[in-house]
């Protein structure tokens, strides 16, 4: 059955024939405009887009169409000649045709925003216009290209050197894209930028080439993570002292840290929490309440470590009280009951406040002034200097929360290879089947839940120290929901996926004034386009993306062969 | 039948083969007004292969859910090996009793290793510090469960699939991972629901074989089936429902030769409503 599916029989059937067509040339025209078109003067103004007027010297946003373009003849190059052979591996006109679409859709907003902006269509030079016809020359020629969507280069084995170098070589672009996007002031450049990003990536995507970043990606899984720290570990240092970036790189982690608990409760054990926020919450009370804060009600001061390990015992406390009685009935009737906690979580730190109870959470006034934190004689607040680099107190914090996302990652990638794993994955598949072959149904469902209270716990009781004051209003069930969006967005049950996810929604309101001025609008529209079109994530595990595609047989086999080139290290061949 | 006749056949069984595993007595199970099983008793022997027959809708797969605890009977009890089983799926597995099911029930996204190796789950005992910290006893053990896993693959013959998905495979190799899962519970009984349902001539003698096969393991097997040259051919008891409840019991020759049997199955084109008055006509 998968074996029919599995590779295009007719190696030909893909290609135009060795010789190049009619429409091989069309896009070839294409690209070599959309080249050219880059080094002419797109706007008469300079006071736009970067400054994009100088002939001869592309700015970054032409450099974009460039690149495009570059790609393109790269793709183009593989269809015909001594590479010919290379294009049943590739679907190359896929490719072609989302790199033809994404220079299009980014050309056209860039004559709409010389038009908009300069204003008057009149500012807009040649350049832009040959780059366009460059673009539909692509378009109108990729799509009458014949394509195979069913190849992959899956089965291409580099040598290992050649592996490591292809990861290190994209994990240099993703830290580039990052810092040049944290970089950009101007909303519609960063626009701009996040196109030229996406349509790169969907055009390699349709290419095939995702499913052998992946299997090369899970061959070296050492060289990714131990890169992939190092990247993070790195960035503060290119901030120079710059408060403003790294607060936003310090709320993208604190956000991502806490999607990675929740995505072992939602991804792994498939159960759905909306209530989530109101552990971090618990968490980041626990620790206020036992600061030095002025405001803080309990006398009892620990040192911080053991604070930690209290405030996540009781966010995992209050976990357990949720979820045995609920846990134990199939259904919503979790989401339902976690909804209801997360109200009463915040009506409840609303009113402790000694009027209608103990004074414990000063009500809606919250806890203000917690102290940095202090390690020995490491103070969080003080500005640090190593290798005459400034380090302000959010790169402080970072290296902390670096820290313990490694650790939540590591228990997710471990937890989730595990017997515990195999059992929540047996339990996502067939709850009553599960059952029957002995599998704890409901200790798993309740261990994850309460685990990754715990988590949360954990995560909040930094997070009071870093926000400086806990209110009521920091833990409502909108956090709740916009965790479950970073899950959803990125793709349930795989680490980069919440990354990914955390980062966009963390940084598109951050950078674009639209998108924090309507949040909800945007990102509900964002939500309910994912689930029309890739309900599975952007960054989806193949086990998630086959659950929400149970008919899908052509990704089950593909699924099935990039697995097994994964856990066969000399490649599937038998 | 008689009551008397049930037990002459039970202690017969005794004789021949070794200890009591399974003993059902009277269980009975109602949906509403309507009586799926109706005091039905069943004694199962170490290393006997005992067939379940029955018209559709005769209520096998009912009293199968009825022994493994995914229904909770409404009256009867069920003794595996001397202790009373509570009605809960997995004290059943632990205790030794594992199951297939009728309508394929894998785990559809995970290859074939991945489900025999969650059918060890109840045999292993990592949790969750041992799996996150991955010391030496973590690592060996789950080394044990591939290796048995892979074992089981090539007892039911699916080594060649270890690493497909499960809903990849062809029918019948879906059927052998369901029974291979359930060996993975190191059980020392077996209840197989139509395990050859959907699978041609040659697969079905290969199903036979490898019922022998976990049979000479020293396992019991309890099997319903449709077939019934298939079924009196590999039995070595026979035990007929009507309608939920026992018409037949005893040696395949016996139950092959019962009128009422042939009646309940022969010269029926429409088997369900046929046998039903058949089975009305029985009892008035
Ligand atoms: N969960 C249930 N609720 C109500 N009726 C059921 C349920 N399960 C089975 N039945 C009924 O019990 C009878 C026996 O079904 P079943 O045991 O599946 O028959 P068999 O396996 O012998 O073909 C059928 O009439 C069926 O409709
Ligand atoms: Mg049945």
């Amino acid at each position: 059955m998968s074996t029919q599916l599995r590779r295009s029989p007719d190696p030909k059937a893909s290609v135009d024939s060795a010789a190049p067509s009619m429409q091989w040339w069309l896009v070839l025209a294409g690209t070599v405009l959309l080249i050219a078109g880059s080094f002419l003067s797109w706007s008469f103004t300079p006071a736009i887009l970067g400054n994009v007027t100088i002939t001869g010297l592309p700015a970054p946003l032409q450099i974009f169409t460039i690149v495009i373009g570059v790609l393109g003849l790269f793709l183009l190059l593989l269809r015909m000649g001594r590479f010919h052979h290379i294009s049943t591996l590739l679907d190359s006109a896929r490719g072609l045709r989302a790199l033809g679409v994404t220079a299009t859709a980014y050309l056209v907003l860039v004559v709409l925003v010389i038009a908009l902006q300069a204003p008057g269509l009149a500012n807009a030079d040649p350049g832009v216009f040959v780059c366009l016809v460059g673009a539909g020359l692509m378009v109108a020629g990729s799509l009458r290209m014949p394509s195979d969507p069913t190849v992959d280069p899956i089965s291409v084995h580099l040598p290992s050197w050649a592996e490591i170098l292809v990861i290190v070589a994209l994990m240099a672009l993703v830290l580039f894209g990052a810092a040049y996007a944290l970089g950009q002031e101007d909303g519609t450049v960063f626009s701009l930028f996040l196109l030229f990003l996406s349509g790169v990536v969907v055009a390699l995507q349709r290419a095939g080439l995702f499913g052998w970043i992946g299997v090369i990606a899970a061959r070296n899984r050492r060289v990714i993570t131990l890169g992939a720290f190092v990247v993070a570990f790195l960035f503060p240092l290119t901030q120079d002292g710059s408060d403003a970036n790294m607060s936003i790189a310090t709320q993208v982690l604190i956000f991502a840290t806490t999607a990675l608990g929740l995505n072992i409760v939602v991804g792994l054990a498939g159960l759905l929490d909306l209530g989530y926020i109101a552990f971090l919450g618990a968490g980041a009370y626990v620790s206020a309440m036992m600061s030095h804060s002025a405001f803080a009600n309990i006398g009892w001061k620990p040192p911080f470590l053991v604070v930690v390990l209290i405030a996540a015992t009781v966010s995992s406390v209050l976990g357990l009280i949720i979820g045995s009685p609920t846990l134990r009935v199939s259904g919503d009737y979790l989401a339902i009951v976690t909804l209801a906690f997360g109200e009463i979580f915040r009506l409840t730190v609303n009113n402790l406040d000694g009027n209608n109870g103990p004074d414990l959470t000063n009500g809606p006034n919250g806890i203000p002034g917690v102290p940095e934190l202090e390690f020995g004689s490491f103070k969080f607040g003080d500005t640090h200097e190593i290798f005459g680099i400034t380090l302000g107190r959010f790169a402080n914090y970072y290296f902390l929360l670096l820290v313990v996302a490694a650790l939540i990652i590591t228990i997710f990638t471990r937890l989730n290879n595990s017997r515990i794993g195999r059992g929540w994955i047996a339990i996502r598949e067939d709850e009553k089947a599960a059952e029957a072959m002995g599998v704890n149904v409901f200790g798993l469902k309740l261990f994850a839940f309460a685990g990754g209270a715990f988590l949360a716990g954990m995560a909040g009781s930094i997070k009071a120290h870093q926000d400086v004051s806990v209110t009521p209003d920091q833990y409502i069930f909108l956090e709740s929901a916009f965790l479950l969006a970073a899950i959803v967005l990125g793709g349930m049950g795989t680490v980069a996926g919440v990354l990914v996810g955390a980062t966009v929604l963390k940084l598109l309101p951050e950078k674009l004034r639209f998108v924090a001025d309507y949040r909800l609008l945007t990102f509900g529209l964002l939500l309910v386009l994912m689930m029309r079109f890739r309900p599975e994530g952007l960054v989806p595990s193949g086990r998630r993306a086959l659950e929400f595609h149970e008919d899908d047989e052509r990704l089950a086999a593909k699924v099935e062969e990039s697995h097994i080139e994964k856990v066969t290290p000399t490649g599937g061949r038998t | 039948m008689s009551a008397a006749a049930i037990h002459d056949d039970a202690a017969m069984a005794q004789a021949s083969s070794g200890a009591v595993v399974l003993q059902a007595t009277g269980v009975t199970m109602r949906f509403g007004g309507l009586t799926a099983v109706n005091n039905v008793n069943l004694t199962v022997s170490e290393g006997e292969i005992v067939g379940l027959i029955g018209p559709n809708g005769a209520g096998k797969t009912t009293f199968f859910n009825c022994l493994t605890g995914m229904y909770k009977p409404t009256e009867g009890q069920v003794t595996f090996q001397g202790t009373v089983l509570p009605p809960k799926p997995r004290a059943v597995v632990q205790a030794g009793m594992a199951r297939t099911f009728q309508n394929i029930r894998l785990f559809a996204n995970m290859t074939a290793l991945e489900n025999v190796m969650v059918g060890r789950y109840c045999r292993t005992s990592a949790m969750a510090l041992t799996s996150i910290l991955r010391g030496p006893k973590y690592r060996h053990e789950e080394e044990a469960t591939r290796e048995r896993a892979k074992q089981l693959l090539d007892f039911v013959g699916l080594s060649n699939t270890a690493e497909h998905l499960a809903r990849n495979l062809p029918y019948g190799d879906q059927r052998r991972l369901e029974i291979a899962r359930a060996l993975a519970t190191d059980p020392k009984l077996i209840l197989l629901d139509e395990p050859t349902a959907g699978m041609n001539p040659k697969e079905t003698e290969q199903a036979k074989e490898l019922i022998f096969r976990i049979r000479d393991l020293g396992l019991a097997v309890v099997v319903i089936e449709h077939d019934m040259r298939f079924i009196f051919s590999l039995c070595d008891r026979v035990l007929c429902l009507v309608r939920g409840e026992t018409l037949v019991e005893g040696s395949p020759v016996e139950v092959q030769r019962d009128p009422r049997v042939i009646e309940a199955y022969i010269g029926t084109p429409d088997e369900d409503e046929v046998d039903d008055e058949a089975a009305k006509e029985e009892h008035s």
